[in-house]
């Protein structure tokens, strides 16, 4: 550079410095894209995107867990108890006001008809049983509420899988459901 | 290395050696000249340990992973193979498992050994900086090696592991979808925490050529932490340093063999033992032991600071209790460095080193209770004597009167002994 002149005109120098160092950028860029890329979920994993359960056996008062997207999802036949207790728990008391549905707009508030996919058939309560928290899988019909527990970090969920103590934030999520027919749902 | 070089090669091949790539040359200026300060004492052997579990991690790692399947409907059974089949391969094993639990007991007195004498400051900030990143590399190694047999601890651990990214708002749930490579732990996360796993080590032995490099550039500290002044406060590293060192780690490694052949499974967790079953939580999950102090700064935040909840809360809280080790240089402001001239640090130190434990205890424990509480006090003690106690101690302690040099320290702790350093190294773990 001691050999410039002293003009300010840029000279072929610096345009091929200023060129070289934005290829060497956009082509550093362009070169981890691909590194990054690959660690998101795969085609395979992605394609898992919806499934059917025929659910014409599960009683009242029974609980089956499915696998969706590799997390489990709980289906439950609630008995009338549950349902009432769900309806009657007053909305102040919810940690969560959201009800966290898929099938509803982001807005729709938890209560317990919110919560269920058809309120037709407001006894069919499916959700992703992953616990908001850190992840682990609660447990059925346990805790303070009667509804699901986590045993990792202690959350307590009631009977609509709506958080009520513990450290979760969020209430368990709701995925997208469809009813087929009457004993037949779409997951996804 | 201080000084110029005293190497003298003997041999003519070593003169041919010498003037093309000297590296005999650095290993003698660095490791048998290399002059060290005449009153080290044990605590100073766990660089040296610590090398060596390193290398034992490394030779076992690279042997299981030619008997090692991951692929997560093959990775449970070829680990009881390992156990059960394969030649040796129950040794193997148990050395690799407990090399980790013993190379993280090396490390916690390593660290102590630094917060004790002070040995982060001033010039030695970026050892020390280096120091903590080697850490994090072996807490992120730890961490995926324990996924690897595909118990149940492994799964679920790794779930609440990479659930901690998902407290980060907005962007928390992508990158923990980019961690796994799917919606939860299986194959692809089984994939990668591998091939990290393999990698990571050798990283971390990339960064410890560059603590001992800083360390030989600065060079060691002392009980005294007075600086080296004059040739007498000093012994050569061989056979001082070397004989030392060594004898540490025939204790150390003995105490090793006790865990590989008497009680292989005393720090693992029966769990694991269980292969990993995606839609079942074990009703207890814990992290290695060497986690627990964390684990129990993560679950003491139960209730929400203002806009950040309790989850994200517990979240900053860990990694703040990871990230504050890299500014202890410059929280603390006493101009002293040994804490055997600064009676109240001493204190603290002692209760930091209790209070330490007693979160590890705490993190086996469930949150639930008085231990909730207790987590609580806990913490805020952990972070008090980061944030308060060794900023505010420098200002107002007042220190005990510093030796004029590690020599008189060390003549004075022996009266009538030797002022010459070769009778001096005959106790060379005499305190300042």
């Amino acid at each position: 550079m001691s050999a410039h002149d002293a003009s300010d005109e840029p000279t072929r120098r610096d345009f091929l410095y200023i060129a070289t160092g934005m290829a060497g950028v956009v082509g550093a860029g362009a070169f981890a894209w691909p590194f990054i890329d690959q660690m998101r979920p795969d085609a395979s994993t992605l394609a898992v995107s919806s499934i059917e359960v025929d659910i014409s056996s599960l009683a009242e008062g029974a609980s089956m867990v499915v696998k969706f997207r590799g997390k489990p999802v709980f289906i439950r036949n609630r008995t009338a108890e549950e349902i009432k207790a769900a309806q009657e728990a007053p909305m102040a008391e919810l940690k969560d006001p959201l009800a966290r549905n898929a099938n509803l707009p982001s807005d729709a508030q938890a209560t317990d008809e919110d919560r269920v996919v058809d309120k037709a058939k407001e006894n069919i309560l499916v959700m992703i049983g992953v616990c908001t928290h850190l992840g682990c899988i609660p447990l059925g019909q346990q805790g303070d509420f009667g509804g699901w527990f986590c045993p990792c970090h202690g959350s307590h969920y009631d009977t609509a899988g709506r958080i009520r103590k513990g450290p979760a934030p969020e209430n368990l999520p709701v995925p997208p459901v469809a009813f087929l027919s009457d004993t037949k749902i779409r997951i996804g | 290395m201080s000084g110029p070089s005293t190497y003298h090669p003997k041999s003519a091949l070593g003169r041919w050696f010498d003037a093309r790539m000297p590296l005999p040359r650095l290993v003698y200026d660095n490791f048998v000249t290399d002059p060290i300060p005449r009153n080290l004492n044990y605590m100073y052997t766990f660089g040296g340990i610590l090398s060596i579990m390193l290398v034992v991690q490394l030779l076992t790692g690279i042997v299981l992973a030619m008997h090692y399947a991951s692929d997560t409907t093959l990775a449970f059974v070829s680990v009881e193979k390992i156990m059960r089949d394969v030649n040796s391969g129950w040794m193997l094993r148990y050395m690799h498992a407990n090399g980790a639990s013993f190379f993280f007991i090396a490390v916690y007195l390593h660290i102590a050994r630094g917060l004790y004498y002070g040995s982060y400051k001033a010039p030695r900030e970026l050892l020390w900086i280096l120091g903590c990143i080697i850490y994090l590399l072996m807490m992120a190694t730890g961490f995926m090696g324990y996924v690897l047999p595909w118990g149940q601890m492994s799964g679920w651990g790794a779930t609440v592991i990479t659930g901690f990214f998902t407290a980060i708002p907005l962007v928390g749930t992508w990158i923990q979808e980019l961690l796994l490579g799917g919606f939860s732990v299986d194959n692809p996360t089984l994939n990668r925490f591998f091939s990290l796993h393999y990698l990571l080590p050798f990283m971390i032995a990339g960064v410890v050529v560059l603590h001992i490099w800083a360390l030989h550039v600065v060079g060691q500290t002392n009980p005294t932490g007075i600086e080296v002044k004059h040739k007498t406060d000093t012994v050569a590293f061989t056979p001082y340093a070397t004989v030392k060192d060594g004898f540490a780690m025939v204790v150390f490694l003995a105490v090793f063999a006790y865990f590989i052949f008497y009680m292989p499974n005393y720090l693992g967790h029966p769990d694991n033992y269980t292969q990993f079953d995606s839609l079942k939580t074990p009703a207890h999950i814990v992290p290695e032991w060497y986690f627990l102090p964390f684990y129990a700064i993560l679950r003491a935040i139960t209730f929400n600071i203002g806009p950040i909840d309790s989850k994200l809360g517990g979240v900053l809280a860990m990694f703040a209790a990871i990230a504050v080790l890299f500014f202890v240089p410059w929280l603390d402001t006493s101009k002293v460095r040994s804490a055997n001239y600064r009676p109240w640090y001493k204190f603290f130190f002692w209760l930091f080193v209790v209070n330490s434990i007693f979160l590890g205890w705490l993190g086996s424990k469930p949150a639930e209770g008085w231990y909730i509480p207790a987590m609580q006090v806990s913490t805020l003690y952990y972070f008090a004597f980061f944030l308060l106690i060794m900023p505010l101690l420098g200002l107002i302690e007042t220190p005990k009167k510093l030796p004029n040099s590690i020599t008189e320290a060390v003549l004075e702790k022996n009266k009538g002994g030797s002022g010459h350093p070769v009778g001096a190294a005959a106790e060379p773990q005499t305190k300042g």
